[in-house]
């Protein structure tokens, strides 16, 4: 499976009448098993290209190529859950088909047995990021959509949903796409980094990472950390 | 507990107040008891409570269907909304009587009309507050469905119909209010029984303990429902919401 992006142009009228270039020219692709990391400013249009390549978007010029039938499993900024319905109905109601044991295993990954019956208004910020992440791997995606799935929580919650994130990746060919303001996730999640630029977005810079992801040492990080330090001095 | 001793300070209140005006214009609790059994056990109390629910209960599901429908599609489609205003607010400040009067002389002082112009009172408060739950979906759970391709119905079940529960439930609560109030008027105006007809004969008779008997039998039926259907279902409704400790 592939995904094909190629965005030639979004603007945007606000409501005082003006338009608003949000999309530069932007063109990507995604190979299936490849995890892709869009990492940009603020306010960049970086929301907006997600909601263009997920289908909720019409308004753009360009086309998206998705398989057809693709499996989308998405994680968004907020957990958008529904508050009336417990952990593991959320999960079933987006994933129908899911099996009891696959359901006991992400819960047990994600640490959420305990939380199973309760509504998501008695979670915790992370525990709710946590199932939105169970719900999107439930549906054992083709495409994944991960939009800045560790926001706002602390480092070390971060870290370990980091490790969750990266294991259940790995366990299946899945196409993922990654936006992220920190650079130590899209190294260690990503494959692939592309540097967006302020509104209106496209691409400034498209780095791969030529070492698989499970053996990247601690070393490596640091090696791939400076050297795109220094290219973004240089791009500047 | 409080709503009993609530219940018997009113029993007092009146009791009191019958021994001072007296006679026929305000019976003592006991004379109307004594015309609700009389009543009871010639089968006419039940005869007419019974006809008055089901004027009732047809119009109210009635009312609330096609109102949730139309609410609904007003606040989803703006086309719908534009076109239907109008006529939305010509419903909502139409007199219930006009309605009646209308229906009886068009339609004939028939059992269709009468439920009919029921529903007529009640539609236009139902689609106001529909449209309003409408208008205050979730859309980035609209997103979140679309994106995980729920089929329309379970997204219609499991994120929509939970988002307009608490509306139904204000326009379930209201609704019945308004019901309650005006089956009596198109009893009292063009139907041969029903507890409005009773209390029409009552007033023509000056009978004021067979009009008691009627409506505070009524009353108590009206409270029952409120309490057995309408407030658990409300409970039910809202029972996701952390309750405050």
């Amino acid at each position: 499976m592939r995904l094909e992006v190629e965005i030639t142009g979004k603007t945007f009228r606000s409501a005082a009448g003006g338009t608003h270039e949000v999309l530069a020219p932007v063109k990507f692709a995604l190979q299936s098993g490849e995890v892709g990391v869009l990492i940009g400013p603020s306010g960049c249009g970086k929301s907006t290209m997600l909601r263009i390549i997920l289908g909720l978007d019409h308004e753009f010029q360009g086309r998206i190529a998705r398989p057809p039938k693709a499996r989308i499993g998405m994680v968004f900024q907020e957990p958008r859950l529904l508050p009336w319905r417990s952990v593991e109905q959320n999960v079933r109601l987006a994933a129908p088909g899911v099996t009891e044991a696959k359901l006991s295993e992400l819960f047990r990954i994600l640490e959420l047995q305990a939380h199973r019956d309760h509504f998501p208004g008695e979670l915790s910020l992370g525990l709710a990021r946590r199932v939105a992440l169970a719900r999107a791997f439930a549906v054992e995606p083709d495409l994944l959509v991960l939009d800045e799935p560790l926001a706002s929580l602390d480092d070390a919650l971060a870290g370990r949903l980091r490790d969750e994130i990266a294991t259940l990746v790995a366990s299946r060919p899945v196409m993922t796409l990654l936006v992220t303001h920190s650079i130590d996730d899209a190294i260690r999640l990503g494959d692939r980094l592309l540097f967006l630029s302020p509104r209106p977005a496209r691409i400034v810079q498209e780095v791969p990472i030529a070492i698989p992801r499970a053996e990247r040492s601690e070393t490596d990080l640091g090696r791939i950390k400076a050297e795109l330090a220094a290219l973004q001095l240089e791009s500047k | 507990m409080l709503r009993l001793v609530s219940s018997v300070l009113f029993l007092a209140i009146w009791w009191i107040a019958a021994l001072f005006v007296g006679g026929a214009k305000l019976p003592s609790p006991p004379a109307v008891l004594e015309v609700m059994i009389a009543e009871a056990a010639s089968g006419a109390l039940f005869l007419h409570l019974g006809v008055t629910l089901a004027r009732v209960t047809l119009a109210f599901v009635l009312a609330m269907s096609l109102g949730s429908a139309i609410g609904y599609l007003m606040g989803r489609v703006k086309l719908a909304d534009r076109l239907g205003d109008p006529w939305l607010i010509l419903l909502l400040n139409l007199p219930a009587l006009v309605v009646i009067v209308l229906a009886y002389i068009w339609a004939g002082l028939t059992e269709a009309a009468a439920i009919a112009a029921i529903a007529i009172n009640k539609l236009p408060t139902a689609i106001v507050t529909l449209r309003e739950g409408t208008r205050a979906l979730d859309r980035s759970l609209d997103e979140m469905a679309s994106v995980f391709a729920m089929p329309r119905w379970r997204a219609f079940r499991h994120v929509v119909l939970p988002q307009l529960a608490p509306y139904i439930a204000a326009s379930a609560r209201s609704g019945l209010s308004l019901v309650w109030k005006i089956v009596l008027v198109a009893e009292l105006l063009g139907r041969p029984n029903g507890v409005g007809f009773e209390i029409g004969v009552a007033f023509q008779l000056f009978d004021t303990p067979r009009l008691l008997a009627y409506s505070l039998t009524f009353a108590a039926v009206v409270l029952v429902i409120e309490t057995l259907l309408v407030q658990p279902f409300e409970a039910r409704a809202t029972r996701w919401r952390p309750r405050a400790a």
